[in-house]
Order: C-alpha cells, then sequence, then structure tokens
C-alpha cells in the first residue's frame, strides 16, 4: 500500500476579484484586503485529489506537509478533512518571504524526517506567485524522479504510470518508485470535504516542525535563503477604454458591433 | 569559445521547423549580450535537427551547440536536464534562458536545481542592470495583477520566457557563427520510459497560429455554445479557444484551453464570449492587438480589457453579429 506525502501551500483566493490586490512598492509587498481569505492553492487541492484516488484503489496513507507562518488551521486542515490521514506543518517566521529554492530545502528536509515514501505529489505551481518550481526543484534535490503536468496518475507493480498534458495531448510515461509527480489542472476537480472527514479533522492535531526540526539552520531558509532577489513588485497601470456598442435590442447591438469592427478595419 | 558567452538559450524544434519561441529567445539574447558585450549561444537538442543550426545563426546566434541523437527524439526530462547541465557547465554563460513552454517548464526548473542557479519563470521582460550587469526578470505574479522583477547572484543567472514577449530579429543569411559539438556527452540511460503519445485531432486553424481567436467561458452554458464559436471561427479563417474552467467542465477540449495554465495567443483579434476576463485567462490572450467582449454582465472584468464591447446574452447578440461578420465578408 503506497505511503503519500503531498505538499500543499496556503495562498491567497485566486478567485478573488482581479483588482482587489494593491501593491505596496515601497516595502516591495503584496498588500491584501480583509476581502480575501486564504485558501488552500487550487493546484495543491487537486494534488491531494489525486492522492486520494491512488488511496481509493490501493489503502496506503497520505501525509500533507504545508510550509509558511501563521497558518490558518481551518485553511491547511481542509486535506485532512478531504481524506488524508496526517498533516505536518513547517510553521515559524524563519520560513517566510522565502523563494522557491528557500521552500524546497524546508520541504525536503522535512520529507527526509518523514522517512519512507512511495510518491510526493505537488501542485503544479502556486496561484500567487505562479513560479512552478518547488516540485520539480525538490525532485532535483531529493534525487527522485520527476514526472510533471499528470492529469492521471496510477500505481501498479511497484512503478507509477502517468498521463503527462502536452501542447496537443498527453503521453504516457511511468517511472520507478519512489518518485515525485506534479500534478495539473487537468485531472480534474478535487472532491469536497464530507461531515465525516471535517468532523475527523478537527479532532486531528497537525505536528509543528520549525527549521530546526527538520535539522536546518534559520539562515537556510525563508528569505534569508533565498537564490532569487525581489528587485522590484509593481502594478501594470491598464489604459484601456472599451467603446460600449448599445442598439435599440441586444441584437442590434451585434449586429452594430461587426459594422463598428469593419469601419475600424479591424475585420 | 574565444569571447565570454553572454547567453545561452535552448532551441526548441517542432517537426523540422525551429519553433517560434527559438526565434524569439535569439532577438531578447542578441539585445541582452549586446548590453553586456558578450556573444549568444544556443543549445540545440534533438534528433535530425543538426539543419536548422544555420537558421539559428541567421537569427542571431553565435555559436550553436549540436547535440543530435536518437536518444535525443523526444522531450524526456532526465535526458535533456542531463544534457543541458553538460552543456551549460561546457559553455559557462552568464544567463541561460529557455521558453516556458512545455519543455521550459519542466527543464527550466530542474537545470536551476541542479545547478544551484537563481530562476524566474515565465518572464514577459528582460534587461541587464546598468551598474551590476545582472539579468533582470520581470514577470507577471499573482495571476497577473502584479509584476515582480527579479535578479540573482548565482552564475549562471536563469529565465524562462513567455511566448510571445519578445521580438525576434529579422534573418540575416550572411551572419556567421559556428557549430559546435559536446566534448563529453553525459549518460542518457534513465529510469523513465515514455510509452505513449495521444494527439488530440485539431481541425482547421491551429489556436497560435490563428488570426482571428473566439473564446468562449463559463457562461456558454454548455458545449452547443461553442458549436455557435466554431461555426463563426469558420467564417473568419479562425480559432477557438476557451477558458480553464469550461475546459474543465468538459465543453471544449483541454488542448485549446487559452490562459495561465494553458496556451498562449495573441491574435489580431480575439472575441472575449461569456467569459468573466480573470486574470488567470487573460494572462493567455492580453497579448491580442484588439479584444472584443460580449457579456450580459457589465460589470465583467472582461470589459476593462476590451476595446469594444457589447452587454447581452450572447444566445443574442452573437446570432446577429455572426450574420452580419458573414455578410461583410462576402463584400
Amino acid at each position: 500500500m503506497p505511503k503519500l506525502i503531498v505538499c500543499a501551500k496556503q495562498v491567497p483566493d485566486p478567485e478573488a476579484p482581479p483588482g482587489s490586490l494593491k501593491v505596496d512598492t515601497s516595502a516591495n509587498k503584496v498588500v491584501l484586503p480583509a476581502s480575501i481569505s486564504p485558501v488552500v492553492n487550487p493546484y495543491d487541492e487537486q494534488a491531494v485529489e489525486a492522492a486520494l484516488r491512488l488511496k481509493d484503489a490501493l489503502g496506503g496513507s497520505i501525509t500533507v506537509i504545508s510550509l509558511g507562518n501563521n497558518l490558518q488551521r481551518d485553511v491547511v486542515k481542509k486535506p485532512l478533512s478531504m481524506g488524508a490521514d496526517e498533516l505536518i506543518l513547517l510553521e515559524d517566521p524563519a520560513f517566510e518571504g522565502g523563494d522557491a529554492w528557500s521552500t524546497v530545502t524546508a520541504l525536503a528536509a522535512a520529507i527526509k524526517k518523514v522517512g519512507e515514501f512511495d510518491l510526493v505529489i505537488c501542485g503544479r505551481q502556486a496561484a500567487d506567485w505562479d513560479a512552478g518550481q518547488v516540485g520539480l526543484g525538490l525532485a532535483e534535490m531529493l534525487g527522485l524522479p520527476v514526472i510533471s503536468l499528470a492529469q492521471k496518475v496510477e500505481v501498479m507493480d511497484g512503478r507509477v504510470r502517468v498521463e503527462r498534458v502536452i501542447p496537443d495531448g498527453y503521453e504516457v510515461i511511468e517511472s520507478s518508485l519512489p518518485a515525485l509527480i506534479t500534478v495539473s489542472n487537468e485531472l480534474g476537480e478535487p472532491r469536497y470535504a464530507t461531515l465525516k472527514g471535517i468532523m475527523a479533522a478537527s479532532k486531528k492535531q497537525p505536528a509543528v516542525w520549525t527549521p530546526a526540526d527538520v535539522g536546518l539552520d534559520a539562515s537556510q531558509v525563508g528569505e534569508v535563503g533565498r537564490k532569487s532577489k525581489l528587485v522590484r513588485l509593481f502594478q501594470p497601470t491598464k489604459e484601456a477604454h472599451c467603446e460600449m456598442i448599445e442598439g435599440e435590442s441586444v441584437e442590434e447591438a451585434g449586429t452594430l458591433l461587426a459594422d463598428r469592427l469593419r469601419t475600424a478595419k479591424v475585420i | 569559445m574565444a569571447s565570454p558567452l553572454s547567453v545561452l538559450i535552448t532551441a526548441e524544434v517542432n517537426e523540422g521547423n525551429l519553433s517560434p519561441i527559438t526565434l524569439e529567445l535569439l532577438g531578447s539574447a542578441r539585445d541582452l549580450a549586446g548590453k553586456l558585450g558578450g556573444q549568444v549561444g544556443c543549445a540545440l537538442l534533438g534528433s535530425g535537427v543538426a539543419d536548422v543550426a544555420q537558421q539559428i545563426i541567421a537569427h542571431g546566434a553565435d555559436h550553436v551547440v549540436v547535440i543530435d541523437v536518437p536518444a535525443l527524439q523526444d522531450y524526456l526530462s532526465d535526458t535533456y536536464t542531463s544534457v543541458m547541465e553538460t552543456v551549460v557547465r561546457q559553455t559557462d554563460p552568464e544567463i541561460v534562458l529557455m521558453g516556458h513552454t512545455s519543455m521550459g517548464r519542466d527543464l527550466g526548473p530542474r537545470l536551476a536545481f541542479r545547478l544551484g542557479a537563481g530562476l524566474a519563470t515565465d518572464c514577459i521582460e528582460l534587461d541587464i542592470d546598468n551598474s551590476s550587469k545582472q539579468l533582470l526578470a520581470t514577470r507577471p505574479v499573482y495571476g497577473g495583477n502584479a509584476r515582480a522583477t527579479f535578479a540573482t547572484d548565482t552564475h549562471p543567472q536563469m529565465a524562462t520566457v513567455r511566448s510571445k514577449a519578445m521580438t525576434p530579429l529579422p534573418p540575416d543569411p550572411s551572419r556567421q557563427g559556428e557549430t559546435v559539438t559536446l566534448s563529453t556527452m553525459p549518460d542518457l540511460t534513465v529510469g523513465l520510459t515514455l510509452s505513449d503519445r495521444v494527439k488530440e485531432e485539431v481541425k482547421g486553424v491551429k489556436l497560435e497560429d490563428a488570426p482571428v481567436v473566439l473564446g468562449g467561458g463559463r457562461g456558454l452554458g454548455g458545449p452547443e455554445g461553442f458549436q455557435q464559436l466554431d461555426d463563426l471561427a469558420r467564417a473568419l479563417k479562425g480559432a477557438v479557444g476557451a477558458t480553464r474552467a469550461a475546459c474543465d467542465n468538459g465543453w471544449w477540449p483541454a488542448s485549446s484551453q487559452v490562459g495561465l495554465t494553458g496556451k498562449i495567443v495573441a491574435p489580431d483579434l480575439y472575441i472575449a464570449i461569456a467569459l468573466s476576463g480573470s486574470s488567470q485567462h487573460m494572462a493567455g490572450c492580453s497579448g491580442s492587438k484588439t479584444i472584443i467582449a460580449i457579456n450580459k454582465d457589465p460589470e465583467a472584468n472582461i470589459f476593462k480589457e476590451s476595446q469594444y464591447g457589447v452587454v447581452g446574452d450572447y444566445r443574442q447578440v452573437l446570432p446577429a453579429f455572426a450574420k452580419r461578420v458573414k455578410d461583410l465578408l462576402e463584400k
């Protein structure tokens, strides 16, 4: 029965209306209005879903690892309420302000501490910084084979078989275990938490690990452990002006829109 | 190589032809190398690809490192990462660039972590800092709601670049360059096996190349709405794309998803129908020359991104619009 590890990040809700987010350019920091609440990164929820489908078919266990500071328990516990077994929080002020490199350093140390596993599953990217580096970087740092952008993950005969999304379809790639998989949105909707799951999750206490707990110095993680320097954070200015086409009826507006495109030489 | 290599790019070849992203990377690499006073190199990996080396030189490279072996026929994470690691160690560039494509999304982070290099992915702007001479790599973050410029103290510095963000140079067939091979080849035996490749048939114009793209969203309400878009797309010799929500619902093939995690299109005309214009989606089409929107919600974000718009239910607006467009095209 496979032992699965899923990495899941808490991010500001990416479905929040565009434009509600502001940037403090003097501090190079994003300012989130109170209306944007934190959620589990949607791609990571799909990684949890991929793990749950394997567990449904084969049994086994799912350990979720989340890294950050001030993690909201009701948010980061969501994978537990979906059906994951254990939650480990890498939570410490020292983890703040990290990049892919310092995040991977901490996650790799935590995974080594967890010990034996068959698969590490990550979302393809986090919906806040959208870099898409952590899963692949983690595989490099742990020396694992990696298959990215999975739309389907199966384990059989001690191997993992993955349908990997490519621009014009998908390819089927197999690897020995242990391995690391990143999951793409084509995997499909993650399941809802059940009431039973929510009850079970509320009783579970996550393990909380600091850098020292995973054998790291505070200088290796978070902002000081970065490889990339954030030089500038800003918001592009938009000068768009939309010419609204109106008519006696909406049908007429449709006709007039075509006419307008012709006079503007667009068609 | 006599003079220092400022920028190394990774070429992509598709069915014997250089991919547009390669020409875009060469254009950007020439600009950066000019500011650093060094040369441009290009790694050309594949099987039966050596023929395009001359084209790569014509588009701006000084050196092409050709690794033309059957084992590199298809992109496979392990083999490409090992070969690129060897190329970077042999050529010792300041900067390594590749496309933020299916290949670069996988290869970029692996190579960066193997080399211990700082990497900025999905960049839309690259520049050199005047005083530090470091690469300044700018990329959209928070779903396109903000932009971040990164630099790094590592050697090399790495970036993957979004399609259609950079401008290619016109080819100059008289440009001189050299082709070289690798002095030592890495071990290409791998643990991964590629057992099958399943292609979705695309009828009509390819989405990325279409001069007109019709994009449909959740508001279409089902696959029937997409048939209407497809019908108009044929008349306009265009293609149909869809938002992630519509693809995830199975209304249109996932391979035609436009957005951050799908295809990037930059047509002359993008017709956004019954889609709200989320940042996720706009990341895939904001480079379009003209965007028009049909949406029943006057507050929809798509109107902030469009030059022309009609507020109304697409079921009423689109048939009238399509009919007039067809009439006008026949004239």
